[in-house]
């Protein structure tokens, strides 16, 4: 099941998507995020949202498939909250009454809206992790959040995206040691796959014990390391890549403006389902 | 040639339960341009030399100077690790970015360099290496040896004059260990960098121009590879082990047979015996 989730995954490809600048991505998401959420209360609006990420989703040329697997695994949440939310509304016209279950149009809307919210705002935030990598990410964070040393954090921002970008680094490390000492211990007569939940848990102990004294060992020649290539704190540090903004930006901006200024209009003029 | 690296009078020992010195009272000047290898077995004293070049180590006493800036000198500290790059021997634990060539610019992004300077500098640094290509790969797709003229290259994009290597080929396979050697062999004769190679691996001594072997602290021998080659003796008094080229043809002397001194590798030795299998063709 694990297999399926590509949520926070990297796909490469030559999109304009891709090719946007990681910040505004990053703005933009939290921006479409709110349009979604609280400026889409009727059939006109949530029409709009659906062509808006549909369109992105093309324009970002990855296959479909990679999304809808996603929702294959928040599926069954989704189905068990809509029918809930179905279920307990009684305001409303009633469209069906059958036994103690009683089904109203209002029902029904929220429902509807519910879960289609949920499916946009995982489909609109896929496209942000499937499309910039990692260390863009962590990357252009530390740039959004860069005014904060206005106020004396500056320090803290660099540390945060430092941070992020070792994590990044080593994940694959670790996960490649976890299964050398998991091998290890196996080899030793260590019996990691039988037994109840307490036994299963006992058995990670001689695992994770050997993982963290190597992890220090190593965060130890890291930082030697570090220190060998003149890192100080990131005192005078000036990175190499430089992120501007170019004309694509700007009019993928002016794209999301217009189509926020429509969704707006249509929010106040048309009368809220839910 | 002028004197880069020069240890004066240097002990050192980590203050703890383990009380004798490291080093003790130790001499050493390495020149410019040169390509010193440094032999020793574990705990030879060798990795503990390596951090006192570029003063990642302070001497307990006595002084090491880089271009005449003492190490112990808070002011010359960065300065200091700029002109003496160190490069370690696992290349996992001093790669710092998931993607190459942001690896290979941390050096000069410390150093507050412009943007388009970085950028000139990364991908002269990964062309030399020879990772040009590969440079928007993520290391943990990458072999041992490549990971390794990765972390070479990131110390080369600072521009050093002297390049000091600890092992780095201790965790490496056969092609990898060749693709590193000759890496480091191209840097100083091509480019005229500094090399410091510190080893326990005897036919990586074969390209130096100058060899020290070094036991419990102490320089037990200071000579070209072809002059150390010859005194096997030394080299077992040492711990090191004699590269098996070097031990055929001693054998062979031993058998009356004149077979050439300081050999070491596996072509030379090939040759050698050839010559000597037309010289007597009984």
């Amino acid at each position: 099941m694990l297999n399926d989730l590509t949520f926070g995954q990297y796909f490469p490809a030559n999109s304009l998507i891709h090719r946007l600048d990681p910040r505004l991505k990053f703005v933009l998401l939290v921006f479409c995020l709110v349009l979604f959420l609280f400026f889409n209360n009727n059939y006109y609006t949530l029409g709009l949202c659906v062509v808006f990420v549909f369109l992105v989703l093309l324009l970002s040329k990855i296959p479909l498939k990679m999304y809808l697997k996603n929702m294959k695994i928040i599926l069954p949440v989704l189905l068990f909250t809509a029918v809930l939310n179905m279920l307990y509304v009684k305001t409303g016209r009633v469209l069906l009454n059958w036994w103690i279950f009683e089904i109203t149009s209002d029902g029904l809307n929220r429902a509807l809206f519910f879960s289609l919210r949920v499916v946009l705002l995982i489909l609109i935030s896929a496209t942000l992790t499937y499309t910039v990598t990692p260390n863009d990410l962590s990357e252009a964070l530390e740039r959004l959040l860069s005014p904060l040393r206005f106020v004396g954090l500056g320090s803290a921002v660099h540390v945060l995206s430092m941070m992020m970008t070792i994590a990044l680094r080593f994940i694959p490390i670790l996960v490649e040691e976890t299964g050398k000492i998991m091998n290890a211990q196996k080899s030793r007569g260590a019996d990691l796959e039988s037994g109840g939940l307490t036994a299963r848990i006992k058995a990670l102990v001689p695992i994770l014990i050997p993982l963290f004294v190597l992890s220090i060992r190593r965060s130890y020649d890291l930082a030697e390391a570090m220190e060998c290539r003149c890192y100080n704190g990131g005192k005078g540090r000036k990175r190499m890549k430089q992120m501007t903004l170019h004309r694509r930006d700007y009019l993928s901006l002016l794209a999301v403006l217009l189509f926020s200024a429509v969704l707006i209009y249509l929010f106040y003029t048309s009368k809220g389902l839910v | 040639m002028d004197t880069i690296i020069e240890l004066k009078d240097v002990s050192f020992d980590y203050h703890d339960e383990r009380a004798h010195h490291i080093l003790d009272h130790f001499n050493l000047t390495i020149q410019r341009g040169s390509f010193t290898v440094i032999l020793g077995h574990n705990g030879s004293g060798k990795s503990t030399l390596a951090k006192l070049f570029n003063g990642l180590y302070k001497p307990s006493a006595g002084q090491v100077l880089v271009d005449g800036m003492a190490t112990d000198d808070e002011q010359y500290q960065l300065e200091i690790k700029r002109r003496v790059g160190l490069v370690f021997q696992n290349p996992d634990n001093q790669l710092v970015s998931s993607v190459v060539e942001e690896d290979v610019a941390f050096g000069p992004e410390n150093l507050g360099l412009e943007p388009q300077e970085t950028r000139q500098r990364v991908d002269e640094a990964l062309k030399i290496v020879g990772m040009y290509e590969k440079r928007f790969s993520a290391p943990h797709n990458l072999s041992g040896g490549q990971k390794q003229r990765i972390a070479i290259a990131g110390i080369l994009a600072m521009k050093p004059e002297c390049i000091v290597l600890d092992e780095p080929t201790a965790m490496l396979d056969p092609v990898g260990r060749r693709e590193v050697l000759s890496a480091i062999t191209r840097l100083n004769r091509e480019y005229g960098i500094t090399i410091l190679l510190i080893t326990h691996f005897m036919e990586e001594a074969e390209p130096a121009d100058r060899v020290l072997v070094l036991n419990n602290g102490v320089v037990t021998a200071d000579a070209t590879p072809s002059d150390l080659f010859s005194e096997i003796d030394l080299l077992r008094e040492a711990g090191l082990t004699v590269p098996q080229t070097t031990l055929i043809l001693d054998k062979l002397r031993q058998n009356g047979i004149p077979a050439a001194k300081g050999v070491i590798s596996v072509d030379a030795c090939v040759d050698e015996v050839y010559r000597l299998l037309h010289a007597n063709p009984s």
